[in-house]
């Protein structure tokens, strides 16, 4: 049987770990920009906890994701279900780079703009919300896009702890040594990276001046 | 008046230094649109940028500040519009002190223009010019007529380039946006920065010339700084002539030429020259 049979025979279930997947990776996403993007202008206005927010964050990004899994599965609530624990590590993960270029994009924006904004009398929310968000967006994307292709790759590690996700066909595949359920996996997770990658990069360029 | 040719503070004894302030309130001109009382600006290394700065500019008067650079013109001029507070001392716009004043409402009075422009990259022309007046509040069409006079008051055609993007303009022409986008809210006060300093020869005559009918027409009061002297004398109502961090002097532009002092003659000879004394 090859892999394409394989997979039309077991579309159903390619399809709903797929799907699975992908929710893992939106909901995390969606809470690591919510709460790296503030964290990251925090910075911008708060230099002192630059050191000690991304040291924390450079120090979670270091610990081995099946590690995190484990460590988070002992926990109260968080330990109750396995979305739950998927979800947080992954939120960890994709924090760095999304805190990280924010606060480089914005420490980037031109001086002479800045200033000149400020000397036309704007309040640092104007400031923020009309000049060096917008000029910074094309940075903060680049961070966006790369925390989602580090967690579609670390979400198949979810698995592990039952969170379910494409990481059930390599795991499953892993232990029967059958590299065409591995793929079943692999592929469609490596597809979905891709896109995200390709997808993320087009928004990115329309953030594009000078 | 007294404010007239303050001497350089370093010659004043210190017992009239210390009398000043409370003298000159009772002495304030009505016309001094802008006044600095022995204004001092020091970094916060404690290295001094600007020591012991008496000024008046009066209102509607062009006032050059002249000097090489590192001589604490560009700091004088943001210690205006409040970009830097004075280290000891007091700013007075309209007799009130910058440091008392909400500095949004003061700067949004204050029409400023530097060497880079900094017009905002991702905001069309129309948006950068009617910036200051839609945070002000103005209606959408008050901005947009206000956009069309602005645009052709520095010589660009309205439907030609308020769509265009600061990216898709010359050096000049963003210049010209750039004094547009300062005036666009009719402000009583223009602060610039070298504004013609980054422009071609030609180019910079050309606006120049503009700028100097235009200030006619306009009755602003202009605090201009500049390291070129053929422009000083050119624009100025008053040279105010620094040195480093102190002011050597202030002088009409007929005054200028006859000055004594030996900074000042250094500065004519290299300029016209390009030699050193």
């Amino acid at each position: 049987m090859s892999i394409l049979q394989f997979f039309w025979k077991n579309q159903a279930q390619v399809y709903e770990l797929t799907l699975e997947h992908l929710w893992l990776v939106g909901i995390s996403m969606l809470l690591a920009v919510s709460i790296g993007l503030p964290l990251g202008i925090l910075l911008t206005r708060r230099p002192a906890f630059r050191k000690g927010i991304l040291g924390i964050s450079t120090v979670v990004q270091t610990i081995p994701s099946l590690a995190l899994f484990g460590f988070l599965l002992a926990s109260p609530w968080l330990g109750e279900r396995a979305d739950r624990i998927a979800i947080t590590a992954l939120t960890l993960y994709a924090l760095l780079p999304i805190i990280q270029n924010t606060y480089a994009g914005i420490m980037g924006v031109d001086h002479n703009v800045r200033e000149a904004a400020r000397a036309m009398g704007m309040t640092d929310f104007q400031l923020l919300s009309q000049v060096e968000l917008p000029l910074a967006m094309g940075v903060i994307l680049a961070g966006v896009r790369v925390a989602t292709v580090i967690t579609v790759g670390v979400a198949a590690i979810a698995a592990a702890v039952g969170a379910g996700g494409l990481g059930e066909f390599i795991f499953r595949g892993l232990a029967m040594v059958d590299n065409r359920v591995i793929l079943a996996g692999a592929i469609p997770a490596a597809l979905m990276a891709l896109l995200a990658d390709l997808l993320l990069g087009l928004l990115e360029r329309r953030f594009r001046y000078a | 008046m007294c404010g007239l040719r303050p001497l350089p503070p370093k010659a004043r004894p210190f017992a009239a230094r210390a009398a000043r302030p409370q003298s000159m309130n009772m002495v304030q001109q009505p016309n001094a649109m802008i006044e600095f009382r022995e204004v001092s600006y020091r970094l916060e290394d404690g290295r001094p940028l600007l020591c012991d700065l008496n000024l008046q500019v009066r209102r509607g008067e062009t006032m050059v500040l002249l000097g090489r650079s590192g001589s604490g013109k560009t700091t004088t001029l943001k210690l205006i519009n409040r970009l830097l507070e004075p280290t000891e001392g007091q700013v007075l716009v309209d007799g009130c002190a910058t440091t008392d004043a909400d500095p949004i409402r003061l700067r949004r009075r204050i029409g400023y223009v530097m060497q880079e422009v900094g017009l905002f990259p991702n905001l069309t022309v129309e948006r950068n010019v009617g910036l200051v007046p839609s945070l002000q509040g103005w209606s959408a069409e008050r901005v947009r007529a206000r956009l069309q006079e602005m645009l052709a008051l520095v010589g660009l055609e309205p439907e030609h380039f308020a769509s265009r993007y600061p990216r898709e303009l010359s050096g000049g022409q963003r210049q010209r946006v750039g004094v547009a986008r300062a005036l666009a809210a009719d402000p009583p006060l223009l602060l610039m920065d070298e504004p013609f300093g980054a422009l071609d020869p030609l180019t910079r005559a050309e606006i120049q010339h503009e700028f100097q009918s235009l200030k006619q027409r306009l009755q602003k009061t202009i605090v201009f700084v500049t390291h070129d002297l053929r422009e000083a004398l050119m624009l100025a109502t008053r040279v105010a002539f620094l040195e480093g961090g102190r002011l050597v002097g202030v002088y009409t532009p007929e005054e200028f030429r006859q000055v004594s002092n030996p900074v000042v003659a250094a500065y004519f000879k290299a300029f016209e020259t390009g030699s050193l004394p």
